[in-house]
């Protein structure tokens, strides 16, 4: 019970993106469609589970003075790896998250889950908190790219269900600040009611 | 005049805020004051440039002759974080004052992603060592540009009467939406 609690503040609670506002840039930069958003946020899952896991094995061995760099470079490490498979297998998602990726180091999210629980809460239950929280995290992004892509270019997941083009602004820049916006307001209205 | 142009396009162009969406934490994080912005601009551009310095002469001349591109994420990260460090440790010497002035928001520099994305965008973009000096300079000014002006709109705005669930950040998104549209005039124009 208490590890579905673990599991669940990240979809909706403790939402990364809608509620406490992490992890913008990639959310912003790279949901020009709900598949990009997928990749983006299954990405960002894998390094989240992979470092909670490592901090939570070697938290005791870590000097506190010296727990973030420590944190960054395990971070890194497992951005490396997951740069490298993208290249290799899907070089199309690869190119079109370009710059994201290895962007994914300094996504407070990652650095905060280490930072906040991870280096506190033993192996199993830090799995299972960075899987909500990447997940919670992977279901935002294709949220936002899937609004942006009804509205930007008439088709989701890239299937096109009109003929011609969308509403063009939804795809360049100020449509993700405008779609996010908006989307946040929805989040907060649905937490409202809930409460 | 490459240079000129390298520093407008970065400005204008191809706002790292509001065209290349980096540096988002602080620009919706630290802009309800003017004051403050202007701090975290003075601390990002210090350590924005430097950093582009250092890691344009390691990917150069370390990792490209040894043939360990693959480790580019680790090595930058690791000398932003320790760069960050040291520029604290020495303005906490030499200036106490600015250190006062940017003291809190140094350390939120290490994961400021607009650091990283230049060094990387640096090395991209095959830039000699001037150029990508240049490149940092004119993104720092942008990012500068956007932070200072979204925080005086944002001083304006709260003063406003905007719809309870869109108070604070919903309605802060929706003007940097309106700004990024307002900067894409400026595309074509280098």
């Amino acid at each position: 019970m208490n590890q579905w609690k673990n599991f669940s503040k990240g979809l909706l609670k403790e939402n990364a993106v809608f509620v406490m506002f992490l992890g913008l840039c990639p959310t912003l930069g790279v949901t020009t469609s709900a598949v990009n958003g997928l990749g983006m946020g299954l990405a960002t899952t894998f390094v989240l589970v992979m470092s909670n896991l490592v901090v939570a094995l070697i938290k005791n061995q870590i000097p506190d003075k010296v727990r973030i760099p420590a944190f960054i470079v395990i971070i890194a490490t497992f951005v490396t790896v997951v740069e490298m498979v993208m290249k290799a297998y899907v070089p199309a998602l690869f190119d079109a998250l370009g710059l994201f990726i290895p962007l994914i180091v300094v996504n407070c999210v990652v650095l905060g889950r280490a930072e906040a629980f991870a280096s506190k809460n033993n192996v199993v239950s830090s799995i299972i908190d960075g899987l909500g929280m990447g997940i919670g995290f992977a279901l935002a992004l294709t949220a936002l790219g899937a609004v942006r892509e009804v509205l930007g270019s008439g088709s989701i997941f890239g299937l096109s269900f009109l003929k011609g083009d969308g509403m063009l602004l939804f795809v360049l820049p100020p449509g993700a600040f405008i779609a996010l916006g908006y989307l946040i307001v929805l989040a907060n209205k649905l937490k409202a009611k809930t409460t | 005049m490459e240079y000129v142009l390298i520093i407008i396009a970065a400005v204008f162009v191809s706002n790292i805020v509001l065209n290349q969406f980096l540096g988002i934490c602080p620009f919706i994080g630290v802009s309800n004051k003017v004051d403050t912005a202007i701090g975290m601009t003075g601390a990002v551009t210090f350590v924005m440039v430097i950093a582009t310095l250092f890691t344009y002469l390691i990917f150069q001349y370390v990792l490209i002759p040894f043939e360990l591109e693959y480790l580019r994420t680790i090595t930058f990260i690791l000398v932003i974080a320790s760069l960050v460090q040291m520029v604290e440790i020495m303005l906490k010497k030499i200036s106490p004052p600015l250190y006062q002035a940017l003291g809190i928001f140094l350390p939120l520099i290490t994961t400021n992603c607009a650091v990283l994305g230049v060094a990387v965008l640096a090395v991209q973009q095959d830039f000699n060592l001037l150029g990508s000096v240049v490149f940092a300079i004119g993104n720092a000014i942008g990012f500068g540009l956007a932070l200072i002006t979204f925080s005086g709109i944002r001083e304006q705005l709260d003063m406003m009467n905007v719809p309870k669930q869109m108070k604070g950040v919903p309605i802060a998104f929706i003007v940097a939406g309106l700004m990024a549209l307002a900067f894409m005039g400026f595309t074509g124009i280098v």
